[in-house]
Order: structure tokens, then sequence, then C-alpha cells
């Protein structure tokens, strides 16, 4: 407790505990506020609760068993995950990977990051006190984890991204689920905009909330919407492309006001802009062709050829008891998952296990700013701004 | 790809090599990937260098992590990622750390990001940072005892489950 000089007088300043339970802060995040009545003076946040240490259980695991950890670090974005640990084994293996599976992937990872900023709409929109919003959100996500569910089995930790390819060819059908969507989502966040966009009460809570500079976020190393709503057009998707993304066609929404209204509206186009690429996707991906690449002794073998070949079978034999060992090294990987810059960092020693593994979590850097967005500000402002970076504890914590 | 990576390696070692000619050890080429070893007294000057100079603009950090290759000496290793947003461009900095004194400049006066990048690299590894504003644990409670991502750290850990009784008890001593 300190003693504030205010214009009236002097003023005691009171701290408050927010969190770790609280319904706005998305998972466990604490936030030690100091406020001088309703106006933040400062605020230091508080993590680790969800600390679950994935990247030391990634060193004790194989590089493909390492797989299923990753998809449990953004639990919103667990394809983007794959993607980028799978990108980062690649690399330092030296793997080509087919076009068609490329193609793939990036569909994949697509629809996922609407189905993440749907989620973000959606209970941005509830904290904000906007029901109706979560509800027309959490309906059109659902389709996306139908479509999930159709091509690899599950719905949210799908592990679908392999070293080298996918973990399956897609499914009959899948072409219809994928259509139905992208003809039926314009038109959706159409009404997502209607009920927000020129909504007051929407404007009044987030118009001019939460500035940062463009040159404190680069400073802060702030990457994603929030970084490209302070008018940085930034994307990793743009500036060191992956998986075949310079094939596409695609614009980086930019704001200059770098505000939580603007971070809403970067996120929206996001969206349409996600569908522009799950469209082109669609269209390049062939009905045949191979969805791993060629690799024996890293890749496992089609099943009929595990039947029937000795030396097949010794393949398998030896990826699913030692695994294989990758050329001692250190690659580092980005990609541009819904929240920002998801990067991973493996050194290898040349043996079957990872020296070390290192995920860059763009929530956890993000949040990193948090008391920069909300110093100043008053204590309802609090929960815009946590809302409008888009974090996941999950991540942060790791 | 890998053409114009190498262009950029030399590109900055000139650079580097030009303003102060001890400041690059070791030029690593790997997978398309730049690394520059910087020794530990420099690191924070040759990060300023790379931020400021106009040829090289690494305006942002992406990334600052460690490897620990224990037993060998000196053990740490400490990499940071840089990307130059207008010339888009990456590079990694790496200085090296011995284990009875893992002390390096903080980057933190460069680059305010860093800040708890190093706090997790010093909750999980140990390593100090001089100059760093607020150098607490991030994320492990302040009284835990270790550093768990060191190699000499097991992966169950050393302390047994508190208040979980002995069905977790069991399984944690061999």
């Amino acid at each position: 407790m300190t003693i504030v000089e205010t214009a009236v007088g002097t003023a005691k300043t009171m701290v408050l505990n927010m969190g770790p339970q609280h319904p706005s802060t998305h998972g466990v995040l604490r936030i030690l506020l100091e406020l001088d009545g309703e106006t933040v003076v400062k605020a230091i946040p508080d993590l680790g609760y969800l600390h679950t240490g994935i990247e030391k259980s990634c060193e004790d695991k194989t590089y493909s068993q390492a797989i299923t950890l990753t998809d449990r670090i953004d639990y919103l974005n667990p394809l983007g995950n794959n993607l980028v640990y799978c990108l980062a084994v690649e690399k330092l293996l030296g793997l080509e990977v087919p076009k068609r599976a490329q193609y793939i992937r990036v569909m994949m990872v697509e629809l996922q990051r609407i189905s993440s900023h749907l989620v973000w709409l959606g209970t941005h929109a509830i904290d904000l006190g906007a029901m109706s919003v979560f509800l027309y959100c959490f309906r059109e996500r659902e389709e996306i984890l139908n479509i999930f569910e159709l091509f690899a089995g599950q719905r949210m930790m799908t592990s679908y991204i392999r070293i080298g390819g996918l973990a399956l060819d897609p499914p009959a059908g899948w072409r219809q689920a994928v259509e139905r969507f992208l003809k039926m989502m314009p038109s959706r966040v159409d009404e997502y905009e209607s009920l927000l966009t020129e909504n007051r009460i929407w404007i009044g809570r987030t118009k001019g909330v939460g500035y940062i500079s463009p040159e404190d976020a680069i400073a802060l190393s702030m990457s994603g919407p929030t970084l490209r709503a302070a008018g940085v057009a930034y994307d990793n998707r743009k500036a060191f492309p992956y998986s075949s993304y310079e094939e596409f066609n695609f614009g980086v929404p930019i704001r200059k006001e770098s505000d939580c209204y603007a971070r809403y509206l970067v996120r929206v186009a996001e969206m349409r802009e996600s569908l522009k690429i799950i469209r082109q996707a669609f269209d390049k991906i062939k009905d045949e062709g191979p969805i791993k690449a060629e690799a024996p002794g890293i890749i496992p073998p089609q099943r009929e050829k595990m039947k029937t070949e000795m030396e097949a079978l010794i393949y398998h034999f030896k990826i699913f008891t030692e695994g294989f060992s990758p050329p001692p090294g250190e690659v580092f990987v980005t990609v541009e998952s819904p929240r920002g810059e998801l990067g991973c960092f493996i050194a290898s020693d040349g043996s079957p296990k990872p020296l070390r593994v290192h995920f860059r979590g763009p929530s956890y850097i993000n949040l990193q700013a948090l008391p920069k967005l909300i110093e100043g500000q008053l204590i309802s402002d609090v929960i815009a701004c946590i809302g409008t970076i888009d974090i996941v504890l999950g991540e942060v914590d790791r | 790809m890998t053409e114009s990576s190498s262009k950029n390696a030399n590109v900055v070692a000139e650079c580097l090599r030009s303003w102060n000619p001890k400041a690059v050890v070791e030029v690593i080429e790997f997978r398309g990937e730049t690394t520059i070893v910087v020794p530990r007294e420099l690191l924070r000057a040759a990060a300023e260098h790379c931020r400021g100079d106009a040829k090289l603009q690494y305006n942002f950090l992406t990334d600052a992590t460690c490897v620990d290759r224990y037993p060998a000496e000196p053990r740490f290793e400490l990499n940071y990622h840089l990307v130059s947003i207008p010339r888009r461009e990456k590079v990694r900095l790496r200085v090296w750390l011995g284990g009875n004194d893992p002390v390096v400049d903080s980057l933190v006066p460069v680059w305010p990001g860093a800040n708890w990048l190093e706090r997790e690299i010093f909750d999980l590894f140990g390593i100090r940072f001089t100059g760093h504003p607020d150098l607490r644990r991030i994320l492990l409670p302040d009284d835990w005892e270790g550093h768990p991502l060191r190699r000499d750290y097991p992966v169950e850990g050393y302390r047994d489950v508190p208040n979980t009784g002995e069905l977790f008890r069991k399984s944690s001593t061999p």
C-alpha cells in the first residue's frame, strides 16, 4: 500500500488480487493490481499455475512421441503446434514434404485459426457482457471441430500432422464437409459483425482501450494480431513463408489505432482471409497423391508393405522402439499461430531423443505487455485488455 | 534460400567484425540458419549493434533460450533469435557459459521484451543476468529447489508429490 498524491488530496492505494480463479482470465492467471480508486496504478502478472514441464518431458521422448505433447501446449491451436514442431524436425532432418500434404496442412491450420478466433471472439464478448455472440461463435466452432473429427478422429488433440506428412489420408466425404463450411461461414462472419462492429456498448468498452505504440509493441516482442493492430505488417506467412504459403493469395489485415477495437477488427478480417486460403487450398489438393515423405527409417512404412516386406517390418520396429537419429545441430522455425509468432527450437545431439525442445509461445510473450496496456486505465478495462491479447494459459505456462 | 542466408551471414559477420574485431568468435551455418557466436563480455554491445546498425536493423527479439550440454564444459549455450522486420532476415546470437559461473549481461536494456524470456531461463536453468530489473522465478514457485531443465535434473524430479499419499510417493522412488 502506498500513499498517492491526487488532485483532491492524499489517498491510499489498495492491492487487489485478481485470479488465479477468475472467469475472465481465461485459465489460471493471477494479476496483482494496485488500485487508486478504480484506476490501476501498477499491475504484476503472476504465472506458472499451469506449468506442466512439457519441454522437459520432450527431452525424454523420441522425436515422434513428442508430437502428442505439442497438442497440449496451446489447446486452441493443436494443429498449429503440431505443424511448428514437425516443421522443425523436418528441417533438422532435411526432409521434403509432398505438396499434397503441405496443402492439407495449410487448410487444417487455417481452419484452426478460424476456430481459435471464434473462441477468442466468443469469450471476449462474454467478458464484456455480450452473451449471444458466444453462442453464435461456438455454433460455428462446432462445425470446424466436426471437420477435424472427420480427418483425424479427434476433435481437439488431433496429432494429425506428423513428421514428414500427415497421419491419415483425407477421409471420404471431406470435400462436401469443407465445401459446406466454406459456403456457410462468410455470412456467419457478417452475423458477428452485425452484432458487434457498430454496437455502441461494444465500441464504448473497446475503442481507445489498451493502447500500445508500435515502437513499444516491437520492443516488447509482441506479435500476431496485437502487433498488426498497431500498424506493423509482420506476418510469418508472408515474411518467412513455410508449408507453401508463398503460393497462396491472401491479405494481411492492418489497423493503426492499436486499441482493443482495432484488434477485434483485425481478427475478424483475418477470419475472412483464412476463408480465402482454405478455398485456394481446397482447390489445390488433388484427390490422389502421397501424404508422407519418402524416407525409410524415419517415416513409418505403409501397413500393406509392413505385412509383406521384411525391410519395411524392420524399419517399423526400429522407428517405434528406438526412434530415428537426426544429425547434430539446432534449428528454429516460426509459424504464424492465431496468437502470433509461434516458434519451435530443437537442439539435437545426434541421439534419438532431442537434447532440448523449446517453444516460443506467443501468448507468453504478448502477456508481458499487459502491465503496459492496463496501467492508468480503469479496472473494468483490465478484463477487456486480458481478452484482447488472446492468451491461452496452457501456452503461457507450458 | 541457402544462398541468400549465407549472404546474410556474411553481412552480419562483416558488420560485427568491422565494429569490433573480437566480436565474432565463430559463424555456424546449419540448414540455412546462421549462428554467430559472440564472446560473453560483448553480448550486450553486440546485440545493441545488431539492433542499431542501419545495415542490420535486427529490431525484434523473437526468442531467447538455453541448451544445457552437461557434462561438457562450457555447458550452457544461450541462443538469442533476432528478426529484422524491415529486412526480413533472421540471425541467432550465441554465447557459451561455464557451469560454475553462469552469469551474463541482461538484454533487457536493449529489448524490454527480453524480460520474461530471461526470467524463464533463470528459473529453469539457473543462469543469472546482470542488470535485469526483476530477476525472479516466473513459472515455478519461489521456494522451488534446483533448476529442472538442467540435464542433471531427473525428469521425475527430486521431490515427492506433496500431500498425495503413499500411492504417488511409491511410484516416484525407484
